[in-house]
Order: structure tokens, then sequence, then C-alpha cells
């Protein structure tokens, strides 16, 4: 029995229902990704297992317990979200921005312990913020200020975090960024992640475990050098491509099939080269 | 005890004290001594207050009167006639300015103060309705305000919620049911009998003259219920702040939260109306004033209020002052320097490209 798991949830917002049925399980230890077309259900499913949705049937079970009837601080304390979108309040610094995942862990009497402090400050360093501790948030970049809710989320000291779509409207190189700073979170502290992704080839390159969602059904799931191949990506997807290994990583790489067939590349060879000069 | 700087150069704006046992205790020092402050301009104002009118009484006097060691003249002036009225300006003050600072934390959004968002007009409403339809005493005036602000409060909360309050909602409901209610106000003001209409005029305008001691009580029980209320949920409030999902991920329960919060700060700005009247702006400028005074993110509850008491007192002092005792209500005032200020907010706000 894994710690987070869904069991046989109906997910939907009002009268639309997006998934009927579903059940996942999150290994433990796992960098977990949710991947699928638009609609297909995986932010949905991520705000179930979140507790941001509560399932109309079914439950999502969190070591054991059904997520929605535990206390909210006690949750808080074994399942972090990063949300899509959070807003800094104005003129906040990072240090007392990242300081605010501690809330969980504080009280009345315990507002601020040497266990606080020391957490924060591990948490900046170990995002790469602890040069940016007194600056404040509206004048950082979009990936600084990605890293620095990354931070507030680590200093929640959740053996579970999970990640809304952790890159969007970032940069190439920011998205990059955060993707390995994710897989480094995972291998050195150990913390199960489960993140929702866009891009299929960032979540083979990265993820342990694949789920693949389409229609609110998951149609695969496992490591991606098993999962990610052309027969799924067409089925999930409708996207005919063939796979490649990654010369990088040597994990699976989506080349979708072109509209028209290959041409030589309009490079000059050798001797025209050679005659033009 | 000791008191620790935070380590290396990182600066917070909290410093901590921490005592064995695992006991410890954050604050912002600029937003302590804002409210240290403001609290000592609060008890001199009052004192001051207290002291002026038809018979002056030089301030050392009136601290003397306090503690009971006045002449019965200065003991019947000072306890019975402006003792009260003053102790209802304080609670007033701070009712109102409480109630805003949770309204505009709630709806993350300046504008969004109960007077903006109908909960006033709805104890205007309540309260005319007593005063012209059945011609109802003081307490009854007072009760129908009570009455009215609390349906109009829960009635805005139904018609704004849609799988939780957004800020935007509950400002552009709250505005439609001010202009509902506004229109219900004028279509009772012509109803009215002469006398009923002056008596309505006098109560919409928002006054502190007259008031005894049958209106510190109720209003003080309010209060001391329902200041400890909101403020133990300071600490959510702040979180919340950062939005409805990163809340929710550190633990805050908070629709509950909010419901709980608009529930006291309705309460707390109905009691203010049943107290004084509609008194205006108060509520929507003293959280923003003290905002800016201790340069605090988040909602600046008990700066709030003390800028709020600390306002009406003001404000009571200067209507007393230049037009002499009980001739220009206070509401008239607070109107006054409460409309620049919106229109200085409006500005700012628009300036900065926020709306």
């Amino acid at each position: 029995m894994q710690r987070l798991s869904a069991q046989n949830v109906t997910l939907g917002y009002e009268q639309r229902v997006i998934a009927e049925n579903l059940s996942v399980e999150i290994p433990d230890n796992s960098f977990t990704v949710i991947v699928g077309p638009n609609a297909c259900g995986k932010s949905t499913l991520l705000r179930a297992l979140s507790r941001m949705l509560k399932p109309s049937a079914g439950q999502v079970l969190l070591d054991g317990h059904a997520i929605g009837s535990m206390p909210a601080k006690k949750v808080a304390k074994t399942l972090g979200l990063l949300p899509q979108s959070s807003v800094a309040p104005d003129g906040i610094t990072v240090f007392d921005l990242v300081s605010r995942g501690r809330y969980p862990h504080q009280g009345l009497l315990r507002q601020w312990s040497q266990e606080d402090e020391r957490v924060v400050l591990e948490s900046m360093a170990a995002t790469g913020v602890a040069e940016l501790a007194d600056r404040t948030v509206d004048e950082l970049s979009g990936g600084q200020r990605q890293r620095v809710w990354i931070a507030m989320a680590l200093a929640q000291q959740t053996p579970l975090l999970l990640l809304d779509e952790p890159t969007t409207y970032l940069d190439i190189q920011h998205q990059i960024d955060v993707l390995d700073l994710c897989a480094e979170l995972h291998e050195n502290q150990g913390r199960t992640l489960v993140a929702v992704l866009h891009d299929l080839n960032h979540a083979a390159r990265y993820a342990t475990h694949l789920i693949a969602l389409r229609g609110g059904r998951v149609v695969a799931e496992g490591p991606p050098a098993e999962v990610v191949t052309a027969e799924l990506v067409e089925k999930v997807f409708g996207l005919r491509c063939q796979i490649i290994d990654d010369p990088e990583t040597g994990t699976p790489l989506v080349i979708p099939a072109a509209r028209k067939p290959a041409r030589p590349r309009a490079v000059p060879t050798a001797a025209e080269a050679a005659a033009g000069a | 005890m000791t008191v620790e700087l935070p380590t290396g150069r990182i600066r917070s704006r909290s410093r901590t004290v921490r005592a064995p046992g695992g006991l410890s205790l954050r604050a912002e020092p600029r937003a302590l001594l804002t409210g240290l402050l403001l609290a000592a301009a609060a008890a001199a104002l009052a004192v001051v207050l207290i002291g002026t009118g038809d018979f002056e009484i030089a301030p050392a006097d009136v601290v003397q009167t306090l503690l009971g060691n006045g002449t019965p003249a200065q003991d019947f002036i000072v306890n019975d006639l402006r003792l009260p009225r003053v102790l209802v300006a304080l609670l007033v003050g701070a009712a109102l300015g409480m109630a805003g600072a949770v309204f505009q934390s709630v709806s993350r959004n300046p504008l969004g103060s109960p007077d903006l968002l109908g909960f006033g007009y709805g104890s205007v409403v309540g309260a005319l309705l007593v005063i012209v339809l059945f011609k109802g005493g003081a307490t009854a005036v007072a009760g129908g305000a009570l009455v009215g602000g609390l349906v109009t409060g829960v009635l805005i909360y139904l018609l704004s919620y849609k799988r939780g309050i957004h800020g935007y909602r509950l400002v552009l409901v709250g505005i439609g049911a001010s202009a509902m209610l506004i229109a219900g106000i004028q279509w009772l003001l012509t109803k009215a009998q002469f006398i009923e209409a002056t008596r309505a005029m006098v109560w919409l305008t928002g006054s502190l003259a007259g008031r005894d001691w049958s209106q510190v009580w109720p209003l003080l029980g309010t209060c001391a219920v329902l200041f400890p209320l909101v403020l133990s949920q300071g600490r959510a409030l702040r979180i919340a702040e950062m939005g409805d999902d990163a809340a929710y991920a550190l633990g805050v329960r908070v629709e509950r939260m909010r419901m709980l919060l608009m529930l006291a700060a309705v309460l707390l700005t109905t009691a203010a109306a049943a107290a004084a009247g509609p008194i205006s702006f108060v509520a929507l400028a003293a959280p923003q004033l003290a905002r800016r005074l201790t340069r605090s993110p988040g909602s600046n509850l008990v700066t709030g209020a003390l800028m709020g008491s600390v306002l009406l007192l003001l404000s009571d002092w200067a209507s007393q002052r230049a037009f002499g005792a009980d001739q220009l209500p206070v509401g008239v005032l607070t109107g006054l320097v409460g409309g620049a200020y919106l229109l200085w907010l409006l500005v700012t706000e628009r300036r900065a490209g926020r709306i």
C-alpha cells in the first residue's frame, strides 16, 4: 500500500464530470509525472490528490486515512502543494515568504522556533535563493520567483510534494532549471514528488513513474522507458510520432511526425562551400 | 528570555522573542511601535475630547476626574455625560477599523470596505424601517440596524458564493446591493412623515451626540467577544492572502475561516451602526492608513482598529472645535474627509495600474 492513492474517485465541477471511477497509486519515493492532452483531467486529479477538490464518489487516501476527514494542519505536515497561481503579498521579502511555509508547524505560542529558522535557511539554500533572502519577491524574475515558491513548499517539510504545472509561463532555460531542481530534491532528499507537466519530453526525461491520462482514464503507467511508445503517444495525444533515445539521458524522446516527407537540409556540402569561397 | 536577531545579513521584518519550553513569539517592531503610538494617540485624544464642549475642562482635571478625584460637577460632566460618548467613539472607530481590515483582506482589494460593499446601507434600511414604518424608539432602531446589516451580509455572501468567495465578485455584488439599498432608503424617506424624516436624517448622517452608557455596554460586549475571535484568525488570514490554494496547502481551512471572519466583521459593522449610525469611510480609510504606517504586508487588524479609533475621535474633536458642540454630526466630517481620501486612493491605484 502506497502512502498516497485515489480509490475509484469520481471528479468534476458542479454538473460536469471529468473522471469517473478513477484509481491511481503514487509509488513512494517516486518522481511521478501525470501527462495527457488538454482537458484529460490531469490537473483535476492533482487537485483531488491535494484535497483541493472533494471527490463526489470514492476517496483519496493518505497513509490509509480519507484525506478529507483528516485535520487540515496534519495533512499540511505530510503533503505539500505548489499551486499554479499564488499571490505574493505586496512588498514581502523572500525570507518572509519562505517562512510562511512553516505555518502548519506553528501555533499561537510557538510562532517562530529555532527549528523554523533552520528549515527556512536550508530550504532557501536547497533551491538556490539564499542570496535573494532580503530582496522583495516583486523584483525577482519569473524563474527566481518559482524557486522561491518551491522553497516555501520545501519549508513545509512534507515527505510528499505535489506540483501543478510548475514550468508554465517560464522560459525554456527556467523550465529546465526548475525541473533539474525537482529531480535534485527527489534524489537528494528522498521526497515523493508528483507533478503535472504539459511537455511529454520533459516528463519522459525527469519522471521515474509516468501516468498517462485521456478522458479521465489511466491509459498507461510505469517507467517512461516502458510507457512512452509511438503507439501510446498516438493513443493518448492523437499524435503520430517516432520515439528515439534522448542523446543526453537515454530516455525516450518524442519526435512528432512531419507534415511533409523529409527533405535534405539546406546546408551547403563541403564541395559547394569550397566552390563558393 | 532572549531577543534574537535573524542570522547573518538576512532581513526579515519580524523579530522573535523566545523563552525556555518552546515558547516563541514573533512580531514586526515597526508594527508594534505604530500600534503603541496609535494607542497613546487615541488615549490622549479621548482625554482632550472629554474636556471639550460648552463647559471646558483641562486635560489634567479630566484625568483626575476619571480617577475619581474630581468635583461633583466635573464628575457629572465627565463620567455621566462625556465619557460614554467618547467610549462609543473609541469602540465604533475600532470596530469599523477592524471590520474594514478584515474585508479588505478577504476581498484582496483596498476598496473592499463594509461601506462600499453595502452592509452599511443594510443597517440603514433596517433602522429606517423601524423609524418610518413602526415609529420605534432608540433601542428598536438599534435592533433594526443590527438585523438589517446581518440580513444584507448573509444575502451578499450567498449571492457572491460560487465555489468559495472571490474578491472581485464580492465587490461587484456589494456595489449592486448598495445601489438597491440606496433606492430602498430613498423610498422610505419619501414615505416618512415630517418628524420621522427628521429623525431618519439625523440617524442617516451618523452621530455621536447624546450617546450614553446604554449604548456603551452592548457595543463593549460585542467588541469583547469579536475582537479576540478576529485576532485568533489573524495568522490564517495572512496566509490566505497568498491565494486559496496556497493557504489550503498550508493547512488553513480557507472557506470556514473566511465565513467566520466575514460574519464577525458584519457584526462589528452593524453593532457600530446601531450605536452611532452609519459612520462612513472609517472602515475604508483606517486599515489603509495603518498599512502605510506599518509598511507591513498583511491585514493590519490591530493597527487598523486603533487607527479607526484615532480617526473617529479626531473627526469628532475637529467637528466640535470648528462648529461647536453637536452642531455638525461626526458622520458628515468623516464623509467629507473620507471622500477626499477615496479620490486619492483611486488616483494612486490607477497610477499603479491596479484598477
